[in-house]
């Protein structure tokens, strides 16, 4: 709305600061609304959903709720553009009560899970803004349940894919969409419920924000508009500023792309320019065969996310990226076009903010943390009842936070790109055929360092029925995530299940596996990664050496080996021995 | 001896403790403030007592709403406390249900309550169908007991997983501790919450153990002292779903005291908006660092049924919904780097408490504002600590900290200040009310606290709510809803069964013998009841969901197996799925996950006729002076009341200041008063 900005009527800040608030509470109330009346627990309990306000030419991202899913902050922006390109591409009338829908991942980033409802908002007829809601469905067809396809080679084998058409018309659903997307779908009611969801959740927004526009008029919204966008792009150019001038580069792997058991480097290469950021993933592998590519717009979601939990006071919306340029080389797997597969975008985008946070360490560590776990490691477990009922079992796991400048990491944190909760076990207890022997944390998985990772943790499942197939879908099983600032890294990701032979085997994907059997009896051990170190470890206080080793987040051996901590079988501190160790070393 | 007849109400607050005495015989009633005691809160509470009854043999009954838990919880000072769990699980209350403290940024941490090293495991194993795979081991666990002594416990938890669906091992295990050591302060997981998710049973058993020893010790010395001074009448406690219970069951579940202060306060104003009247309400607690708002529907208050009283300390247990925002008298005002100003979070207390205080805080705080713009006398401070207050050190700090970065004066900063503050309350309000589909335009706002009726008039305008109603006594209004409460106890337990496998026989007999052990527990009290209560609901979904909605089962205790069918039960969930989301699914069978059963007992009704105005004096012997206040960017003359001294029936325009000495209220120039004949203050905007 920049082009009309010198007509704009001075807003005091007072008034800046009372419409910020009733704005953002207009996102939030969609967030709660879809929460609440969502069928599907990944909406409802994990909150992988997102909703906000948009520019109508540009797409940009106006005003944001709070309770969404991190990662679609940035990358709702982009599905939003895509619409208006197609609306320009293809001279699409846009009429008051319209609404678009597509889950395509490579105009609007993410993955064909993430169904998208973009909705024409109109004052006197006249184009005012875009609102949009985006939510993971449960099931979008394709050829595993769930869609966490580990060898997928095509997004075809992911999902079905819907370009941006209107699903409603006028305020009229068009029921042949709907009965589309349902019957391509093997969970169909759950579709409709969240498809329904989402609407509600739209409609709700326009009766928010028409009750604001004819409170304060037009002209006052869209300057308040204007200058909160200002104001993020001088809050993050200001940080920037602070930064001094200079080249930082960071490296990290993933595993590999469950295709061939190959490394893929992410590779960042940040330049900082007075108030400018350039972000340069050049070096970068090549989009690879299996479903760990990313589009471009989900690279920069990702990269919004990692710049927001470094700068976290910087107001979401557009103007964060202002001061930022990105340089993703066409052929990059960061940047792939269709029908490149993308189902496993979450690994990805957890690697490319873990090269940010080093990256950003490389100029500053104390405005950076070790890396997180970095996997979700989605497992599924699938068989029939003993009365021929099908049973899915689909759940994440957590990991250990990054040791930052203030204090060691998180325990059992979740992921950066989502506030999720995981269900208790006791909740997949009573609803599959499956018992836990062990939820606990992991010992020796937080990587060294002045102040320690936090722990990732040990779960054991066992099948108390016939079969189950198993497919997983994780990472950081042969690079683990790395401290900065000195501090060592968190342990890798480890998973077994019972081989041929009985005993615990690894994947030949190592983080990835499918065409898995368990059998009755049979049991499955996922070990999660720690977080990254912060700082050098042999600056720790030997005190707080021992206090983990008594509390058992640290063995004696490695408080030996990883701290120079010296203790005898008591757990009691040898001083003179680790004094001269720690001097040596 | 004349029967004793007087009933106190008592709550303890950060800076004062109230006390509201209300003598049944005489209808007549009297309140009472001292300075709290935080080293020892019955000290305090026995001190002001004793201003009203050199003899506690004429007081009948003594409710009190409490915040020693609360305190303890977010101090972290409750006592060393051990769990003793199923092998493989010691970790469950460390690692909760995987989340962060906050959504941006990866500094955050949480510390358990209990430590690693005192979390034990013993082999047991009991599946989610309740079949015992594994007995629980007798030795291990009197090995570990002996363990947590030798390493200086003082009280402990047992929590077995799926102990919900069967609580037999945790009952052998229960006994098997105490066989080694007697100790008061034994928590068994299914004891206090039957209920399915382990973290969040786990959590609320382990924050109950952890308070078990500091409430214990506290209820005793507040005992003995009372008894000390004569008391044959009883104590009872508030607990954090509105409703009062003996000491001695506080003294066994005192994380169902969490949050006690509160509730009473939102008890209260429920009463009062009834008995006047008003039956759709929003409380308003405005206190020196928060902002709290809860919702009162057709007279009900709203449970929530869980809550964090701090990151990753979860209590599940009933309590009154309450929604906290940082915005009190002491949150501090700033300008971030981007140049927007802000309001708290971050706040000045009450010590050292707003600039004007002069207790060494310089950043400008709400009260400032209020004080500079002349909304506060700062010749008669509130609560009588601080002689007067120091306008000119208040300017200071607010041109200093706004104006300049803002480059506006000091009266706009000050104003500035107020409306951010009356954004961030409105924005409270809109969410318990507005989010969840009520119509503002049919609830009315009742402010309470020191500094709630400060910024009514601009909250009812921002909102939309028709009206605000200022009880006449706003700050000591948790002391009165303490005399108010009902005894309540909650009981609940899963099921977790399909609808068409209940066996309704089995299910009746659970409801009528829940019911008859909570009626015991209530009705052994010396409490005087008008009748006993009873509420059954069934949490309920549609197979495959994760949220249940509660059904209400309209049954009679005494029919319960006439009334309670399985038509019954389904259409008491449709019913409530309906009014939840508007439609009902077909074809999806229904789950059963839990049973709720509550008692209540309810108590004769305070009449607040008590509080009536003065019906023979004038508006004129109420007007005291005059004063100018800041308004809408200009300086405009409020004629100032003593509000006690208002007549009934009589009406105000503002601008005017209504002053009494637990609180200021500001009618803003488009609001009118009028005092009603219970003594509330009725606000409204002037036709």
């Amino acid at each position: 709305m920049t082009q009309t900005k010198n007509k704009r009527p001075e807003i005091s800040p007072i008034l800046m600061a009372v419409l910020k608030g009733r704005l953002e509470q207009i996102a939030d109330e969609m967030d709660a609304t879809l929460f609440r009346s969502a069928f599907n627990p990944i909406i409802a309990e994990a909150h992988d959903a997102s909703h906000g306000l948009y520019h109508r030419e540009t797409g940009e991202t106006l005003i944001q709720g709070k309770s969404g899913l991190p990662v679609f902050v940035g990358a709702m922006a982009f599905a939003v553009k895509s619409v208006i390109d197609r609306v320009q591409a293809k001279n699409i009338v846009i009429e008051p009560g319209d609404i678009f829908i597509f889950n395509d991942p490579y105009e609007g980033g993410t993955h064909l899970s993430d169904f998208k409802l973009v909705k024409p908002y109109f004052i006197d007829g006249e184009l005012f803004c875009y609102l949009a809601s985006v939510g993971h469905w449960h099931d979008v067809g394709g050829n595993v349940p769930g869609n966490y396809n580990p060898v997928a080679t095509e997004c075809y084998q992911e999902g079905m894919l819907i370009p941006p058409v209107k699903l409603a018309s006028s305020g009229v659903i068009n029921q042949d969409i709907v009965d589309i997307l349902q019957s391509n779908s093997r969970l169909p009611e759950s579709l409709y419920g969240d498809l329904n969801a989402q609407v509600s959740a739209l409609e709700l927004g326009v009766k928010r924000l028409s009750e604001i526009l004819d409170e304060y008029g037009r002209d006052i919204i869209e300057g308040v508009l204007d200058q909160l966008k200002n104001s993020a792009a001088q809050l993050m150019a200001s940080y920037i500023r602070d930064l001094p001038d200079g080249c930082y580069s960071a490296d990290d792997w993933l595993d590999n792309d469950g295709i061939t058991d190959q490394e893929l480097m992410i590779s960042l290469d940040i330049t900082i320019s007075g108030e400018n950021l350039t972000l340069d993933f050049s070096r970068t592998s090549s989009a690879c065969a299996g479903p760990v590519n990313i589009s471009r717009s989900t690279c920069i979601a990702s990269c919004y996310v990692a710049l927001k939990h470094i700068f976290k006071d910087v107001p979401a919306n557009a103007g964060v990226l202002d001061p930022i340029d990105f340089i993703i080389p066409e052929d990059s797997l960061l940047n792939v076009k269709r029908p490149k597969p993308v189902g496993g975008y979450t690994e990805t985008i957890l690697r490319v903010i873990d090269v940010i946070f080093q990256a950003v360490a490389n100029i500053d560590p104390t405005k950076s943390n070790g890396c997180a776990y970095g996997t979700i490691n989605a497992l599924s477990l699938a068989g029939f009842r003993e009365n021929g009922s099908r049973w899915v079992m689909f759940s994440f796991f957590g990991g250990g936070h990054g040791g930052n400048p203030e204090r060691d990491g998180l325990n059992h944190g979740n992921a950066p790109i989502s506030t999720a909760t995981i269900p208790p076990l006791e909740i997949l207890e009573a609803a599959y055929p499956i018992k836990f022997n062990q939820w606990a944390l992991r010992q020796d998985s937080g990587g060294a360092g002045l102040n320690r990772g936090g722990c990732g943790s040990v779960y054991e499942i066992e099948l108390l029925e016939e079969r189950a197939d198993v497919f997983l879908f994780g990472e950081r099983g042969k690079l683990p995530p790395l401290g900065i600032n000195g501090g060592a890294s968190g342990s890798l990701s480890e998973f077994y299940y019972p081989g041929t032979d009985g005993k615990p085997t690894c994947p030949p994907m190592v983080s990835k596996g499918d065409g898995i059997k368990l059998e009755k009896g049979q049991k499955l051990l996922l070990k999660t990664p720690g977080g990254g170190g912060y700082g050098n470890p042999k600056e720790r206080d030997a005190d707080k050496v021992v206090e983990d080793v008594r509390l058992g987040y640290v063995s004696t051996e490695s408080a030996l080996q990883d701290y120079f901590c010296h203790l005898d079988d008591k757990g009691i501190l040898d001083l003179e021995k680790t004094n001269k160790l720690r001097k040596v070393l | 001896m004349p029967e004793p007849s007087f009933i106190i109400g008592v709550d303890v607050g950060g800076t004062f403790t109230d006390i509201f005495v209300l003598d049944e015989d005489r209808n007549f009633c009297e309140i009472v403030k001292v300075p709290s005691r935080p080293e020892d809160q019955s000290t305090g509470i026995l001190d002001g007592i004793s201003k009203v009854s050199k003899n506690f043999e004429d007081i009948s009954l003594i409710i009190h709403g409490t915040t020693v838990g609360t305190n303890a919880l977010l101090e972290r000072k409750g006592a060393k406390t051990g769990i003793i769990t199923t092998t493989g699980f010691r970790d469950v209350i460390e690692m909760r249900r995987r989340d962060r403290p906050h959504t941006w940024g990866l500094w955050g941490n949480f510390e358990p309550i209990i430590p690693r090293d005192l979390r034990l495991e013993v082999d047991e194993r009991v599946l989610s169908n309740g079949v015992i795979e594994k007995p629980v081991d007798i030795d291990q666990v009197r090995d570990a007991a002996q363990q947590l002594i030798s390493m200086g416990v003082e009280a402990v938890c047992i929590f077995f997983m799926n102990s919900y669906a069967n609580s037999a091992n945790e009952k052998l295990a229960l006994e098997a501790v105490q066989s080694v050591w007697p100790n008061d302060y034994i928590t068994c997981a299914s004891e206090i919450l039957p209920e399915i998710r382990e973290f969040e049973r786990g959590s609320t058993s382990a924050l109950n153990a952890y308070l078990q020893p500091i409430i214990g010790n506290y209820l005793e010395r507040l005992g003995t002292g009372l008894a000390k001074g004569g008391l044959q009448g009883e104590v009872l406690i508030v607990q954090s779903n509105g409703g009062v219970m003996t000491i001695d069951i506080s003294r066994s579940f005192p994380v169902r005291t969490a949050l006690s202060g509160p509730a009473a306060g939102v008890i209260a104003g429920a009463y009062i908006g009834k008995v006047s009247g008003y039956d759709n309400l929003i409380t308003c607690d405005m206190g020196g660092t928060s902002f709290d708002v809860s919702l009162v529907s057709d007279g009900d208050t709203a449970l929530a049924p869980q809550t964090s009283v701090d990151f990753g300390l979860v209590v599940r247990t009933p309590m009154i919904e309450i929604t906290t925002i940082g915005a009190g008298g002491g949150s501090i005002a700033w300008v971030d780097r981007g140049g927007l100003l802000q309001v708290g979070p971050e706040s000045a207390g009450s010590n050292p408490g707003p600039v004007c205080y002069g207790l060494g805080n310089d950043r400008p705080t709400v009260t400032d504002a209020n004080l500079v713009m002349g909304r506060i006398n700062a010749e008669r401070p509130i609560g009588g600590m601080l002689n007067s207050l120091d306008v000119e050190a208040s300017k200071k700090a607010i041109a200093e900290h706004i104006g300049k970065p803002l480059a506006i004066e000091v009266m706009e900063a000050a104003e500035a200040v107020i409306q951010v503050a009356n954004a961030k309350m409105a924005g409270a309000i809109r969410l318990v009310s507005i989010e969840k589909g009520h119509d503002p335009e049919k609830f009315v706002a009742m402010p309470f606290g020191g500094g709630g009726a400060l910024h009514t008039g601009a909250l009812i305008k921002d909102v939309g709510l028709a009206k605000a109603i200022v009880p006449r006594f706003p700050g000591i209004t948790s002391a009165l809803g303490c005399v108010i409460a009902d005894m309540r106890l909650d009981r609940v337990h899963t099921l977790n069964v399909l609808l068409n496998n209940i066996k309704l026989g089995d299910l009746h007999k659970e409801i009528e013998l829940t019911s008859k052990a909570s009626e015991k527990i209530i009705t052994q009290s010396k409490v005087k009841f008008e009748r006993i209560d009873y509420v059954f609901e069934l949490d309920m979904l549609y197979v495959g969901q994760t949220h249940s909605v509660s059904a209400r089962l309209p049954v009679n205790i005494n029919k319960i197996r006439e009334e309670l069918s399985l038509e019954v039960i389904k259409k008491s969930f449709e019913d409530a799925y309906f009014s939840n989301f508007g439609r009902l699914l077909e074809g999806i069978d229904l789950r059963i996950l839990n049973l709720r059963v509550s008692v209540i007992g309810r108590r004769p009704k305070l009449d607040l006729h008590i509080f009536a105005p003065s019906s023979n004096s004038s508006l004129k012997d109420a007007e005291t002076g005059e004063r100018n206040v800041w308004v809408d960017g200009g300086w405009q003359s409020a004629k100032i009341y003593n509000r006690l001294d208002l007549p009934e029936e009589s009406s105000i325009s503002g601008p005017a200041l209504l002053e009494q000495s637990d609180t200021t209220i500001f009618l803003e120039p488009d609001l009118e008063g009028s005092v009603d004949k219970l003594g509330n203050l009725i606000i409204s905007r002037r036709e």
